[in-house]
């Protein structure tokens, strides 16, 4: 591993995973420093939430090392894999909210199993987190009474429930309005300035310009590029000038 | 019809799967509040299911086997003929059967949509156990309702077979429910409810597994559903002979 940085929450190096004779990732390098927003851009297929599972352990690396907050997520027993998993919060593509359960109640399950406090408290905090997210009258709903924009607002408040110190989140704005896209990016920017860590899947230009630092394109399993967005205008690669403009 | 190789994978995944649980369900914590949940949902979905099958399986069974019996002017062991044979095979098997339509299909689509619509990986990012919550509870939760649910089929069955006589002649009920269970040995009763447990662990893991299993979308849930169905319905039946091999050995 190349000189390991306390204030980097994610190290990854040389990471290889294919799904049996595709070659999805192949060799991988990235760093994302204690505090920083980066996103992570490319092609549909490209391989980006293949990525971002790996962080938290939920897909097994061919190839290479993986250090999430000073550890090497690939060899933990799964016991310590939890711990380090509350520590980050994850938002999936589609949402994922348990759909046998209120909205509410999404968010309650994980504080009740993880923390000690009182349901008055649990509430509070619940409603809180969806105040953040413009939806508390959406509290008692279930996730199919949602809209889709709602469903990835109402994912958000759930994956930050725990305050993490690591926030993923896979295509925050995809499928939303121009307007919404605002309002969820700088949700993000919010996030960071509350000293969290993003990681951010996107193919929305806007979303990055106002949430990112810095952005990283991934193409045929490698990081092509990464830098600010400036950067990536100029960048001579024919990939990179089709997708920026 | 899947091969005969996948076939045998499929059996030895379900072997590890099982293997699995048998680990998971001794770990703490426990997930009580939700297999309250499941044992509850399991009865309110099936309950009805089962005693209308009961009790159609009581008058059929009455009513094929009164002209028999009358024939060789047996009539009065139809009492204690009904009792053994709902009591013995035909309420644990048929209950099963049923439950495992029902209630093997259920949870092959219920895990699978949540597996493609990565709810299983949001359960493990948020390091709540997805077995642990999901498929332990599913597992128990059968293995306690199954032969309770049996006892309800049974007795309407009975209930139903009895009816049926008393249309044809007249049969004090007192008599009756004496003939029935004068024929029955309680180690019968028992041990042919409690294989239902068995059945019900069956169901639960097989739909499990194949939920679980599940990649791609809606096609692949469907069709883990139906093959959830299909297979477990099939171990159902072969447990069963295995099982009736072991309590003639046990009991006589
Ligand atoms: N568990 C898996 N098993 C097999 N193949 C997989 C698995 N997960 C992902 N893949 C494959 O890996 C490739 C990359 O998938 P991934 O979801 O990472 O793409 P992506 O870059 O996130 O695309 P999009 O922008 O459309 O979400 C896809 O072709 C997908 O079919
Ligand atoms: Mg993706």
């Amino acid at each position: 591993m190349t000189n390991p940085d306390p204030q980097d929450v994610v190290v990854i190096n040389n990471l290889h995973k294919a799904f049996g004779r595709r070659r999805i990732l192949r060799g991988i390098n990235l760093r994302v420093r204690c505090g920083e927003s980066v996103a992570i851009m490319g092609g549909s297929g490209t391989g980006k939430s293949v990525l971002l599972k790996h962080i938290v352990g939920l897909i097994e690396p061919d190839l290479g090392a993986i250090q999430v907050l000073g550890q090497r997520i690939d060899e933990l027993s799964s016991l310590d894999l939890d711990a380090v998993r509350l520590r980050i919060g994850y938002l999936f593509q589609g949402g994922a909210l348990f759909d046998s359960m209120t909205v509410a109640d999404n968010m309650d399950f994980v504080l009740r199993r993880h923390t000690d406090l009182r349901k008055a408290e649990r509430t509070d905090r619940i409603m809180e987190a969806l105040d953040w997210v413009s939806l508390q009258a959406t509290a008692n709903q279930y996730p199919a009474q949602l809209s889709g924009g709602q469903k990835k607002r109402v994912a958000l408040a759930r994956a930050i429930i725990l305050e993490p110190e690591i926030l993923l989140c896979d295509e925050p704005t995809t499928g939303l309005d121009p307007v919404s896209v605002r309002t969820v990016s700088n949700l993000l920017v919010r996030l960071q300035r509350r000293n969290m860590s993003v990681i951010t899947i996107t193919h929305d230009l806007l979303c990055a310009e106002i949430a990112a630092d810095r952005a990283v394109f991934l193409h045929e399993g490698k990081v092509l590029a990464q830098g600010t967005l400036s950067d990536m205008r100029t960048h001579p690669h024919p990939m990179l000038k089709e997708f920026f403009h | 019809m899947p091969g005969l190789k996948p076939f045998t994978e499929r059996l030895g995944d379900l072997s590890l799967f099982s293997g699995q649980f048998a680990w998971q369900v001794f770990k703490r914590p426990f997930e009580g509040r939700e297999l309250i949940r499941q044992m509850d949902e399991i009865g309110t979905k099936s309950l009805v299911l089962v005693l209308v099958t009961g009790c159609a399986i009581g008058v059929v069974l009455s009513m094929q086997s009164r002209g028999t019996l009358a024939r060789f002017g047996a009539e009065a062991v139809l009492p204690s003929m009904l009792a053994l044979a709902v009591v013995k095979e035909i309420g644990p098997v048929i209950t099963s059967l049923v439950l495992a339509g029902r209630l093997g299909a259920g949870i092959a689509a219920e895990l699978g949509s949540m597996r493609v619509t990565e709810q299983i990986d949001a359960l493990e990012v948020a390091a709540l156990n997805p077995f642990r919550h999901l498929v332990v509870t599913r597992v128990l939760a059968c293995i306690v309702m199954f032969p309770l649910l049996t006892v309800a089929c049974n007795l309407v069955a009975l209930g139903g077979g009895y009816l049926e006589a008393l249309l044809s002649s007249e049969l004090d009920y007192r008599l009756f429910v004496d003939q029935a269970f004068a024929s029955l040995r309680l180690s019968d009763l028992i041990f042919s409810t409690a294989k239902t447990g068995v059945f019900g662990f069956i169901v639960a893991i097989t739909g499990c597994n194949f939920g679980f299993k599940v990649r791609g979308g809606t096609r692949e849930v469907g069709q883990a559903a139906m093959q959830a169905v299909v297979v477990s319905s099939l171990l159902v039946l072969v447990a069963n002979v295995v099982l009736v091999r072991i309590s003639l050995m046990l009991f006589g």
